[in-house]
């Protein structure tokens, strides 16, 4: 599968060079522009700390204890007869419900078993191609008053397991089993 | 919720140490993990100043909204119950077009405006109609082309080749984004042939 590897190394630069191009075209000021949007991104690196430290330290100390191997052991023997690493269940859990904790997961998994293991790169892409549909529920719906929810939260759960899925299915299928 | 799950984790990690004797290792991991926050939110930003930068170009040149012509579409087709020039659909669109690239804090707002749009149409009731939830199932499968954050953890952490989980993701998002709709008409249909919408 080296030419997906190919087209996701190409594809970053391809689209940089696009957006750049089309701005010149239009005679944006660039630069200026960029500059003015890269703000934000400090803004957002700096308030992303403390929901991070939180979860990290909660993660690290349940991992540390012995007591997420306890967790683990029991769905090993039955997750690893289907090829899927049972390190990975939590964060499959986790995704739907907290974004923070869920991305904490992610690189508490990426820092223990490398960035270029499977495990690694089964949750980089679980987090990349999931959403936290608990959130993004509880904050549409919300924000509009709408009490009675109808299938949405099945359907988005659904949804979710699908992702899953799909994710160790093309995990596999590109990178190999590790 | 989270703040049972955020206890929960901390609790019977150290209730575990004492009993398995790992109390040491709980301590190094306190400060560990609250380093590794701090190393982790900083390494974000590098790819955070870089691509929101990049994507205010995109939007000030009016890319985006080209992107989001290209799309209506297929967008128009997800959303029968919709009138074509209805506000609402714009909304829709630029929401998905965030999603798109990565801009989920700009998406958020465009979420909630398209949501007061589809309860108008549905006549303000307090109940989920059709499109809503139809436009949440697409929103929760999150159909993402760069996933910027998941490339900078991989970065932070020495990754020989930090980007070449784009395209897996790319293909398994899109999945789960065809899931979601099927999943979702699949409902639907149920819900017609029980009688109630």
């Amino acid at each position: 599968m080296q030419w997906m590897t190919v087209i996701s190394i190409w594809m970053i630069p391809f689209i940089i060079c696009g957006i750049l191009l089309y701005g010149t075209y239009k005679k944006i000021p660039t630069y200026e522009t960029f500059v003015e949007g890269g703000k934000e991104g400090i803004q957002m690196s700096f308030a992303i700390i403390p929901y991070l430290v939180g979860m990290l330290v909660a993660i690290s100390v349940f991992r540390a204890s012995g007591a997420l191997e306890f967790f683990v052991q029991f769905l090993r023997p039955f997750l690893e007869f289907l090829h899927v690493p049972a390190e990975i269940v939590p964060l499959a859990i986790i995704r739907p419900i907290s974004g923070t904790a869920a991305l904490g997961m992610t690189s508490d998994l990426i820092a223990v078993y490398g960035p270029d293991s499977f495990i690694g790169r089964l949750a980089a892409t679980i987090q990349g191609s999931t959403d936290t549909t608990f959130y993004v529920l509880t904050v549409y719906f919300g924000a509009v008053g709408i009490k009675k929810m109808g299938d949405a939260l099945k359907v988005g759960l659904l949804a979710d397991l699908v992702g899953l899925i799909a994710a160790i299915v093309v995990v596999t299928f590109v990178f190999g089993v590790k | 919720m989270i703040n049972y799950i955020w206890v929960g984790m901390t609790l019977i990690g150290v209730i575990f140490a004492m009993v398995n004797g790992t109390m040491d290792a709980v301590n190094e991991a306190l400060f560990k993990g609250a380093k590794e926050g701090v190393t982790l939110s900083l390494g974000l930003m590098s790819i955070l100043v870089f691509w929101l930068g990049l994507m205010k170009i995109a939007q000030d040149s009016g890319l985006l909204d080209k992107l989001s012509a290209l799309f209506r579409p297929i967008i128009k087709k997800l959303f029968p119950e919709v009138p074509a020039n209805h506000p609402a659909m714009g909304y829709i669109l630029s929401n998905m077009m965030a999603n798109f690239f990565g801009l989920g804090n700009a998406a958020t707002p465009l979420g909630i405006k398209a949501m007061e749009q589809l309860k108008n149409l549905n006549g303000d009731k307090n109940t989920a109609s059709r499109s809503m939830i139809t436009f949440l199932a697409i929103n929760t499968s999150s159909i993402t082309l760069v996933p910027t954050t998941v490339i900078a953890i991989r970065m932070t952490y020495n990754s020989a080749s930090p980007t070449d989980i784009v395209f897996p993701t790319i293909i398994a998002t899109a999945i789960s984004a065809v899931g979601a709709i099927l999943i979702d008409r699949y409902f639907y249909r149920k819900r017609v042939r029980n009688g109630r919408r």
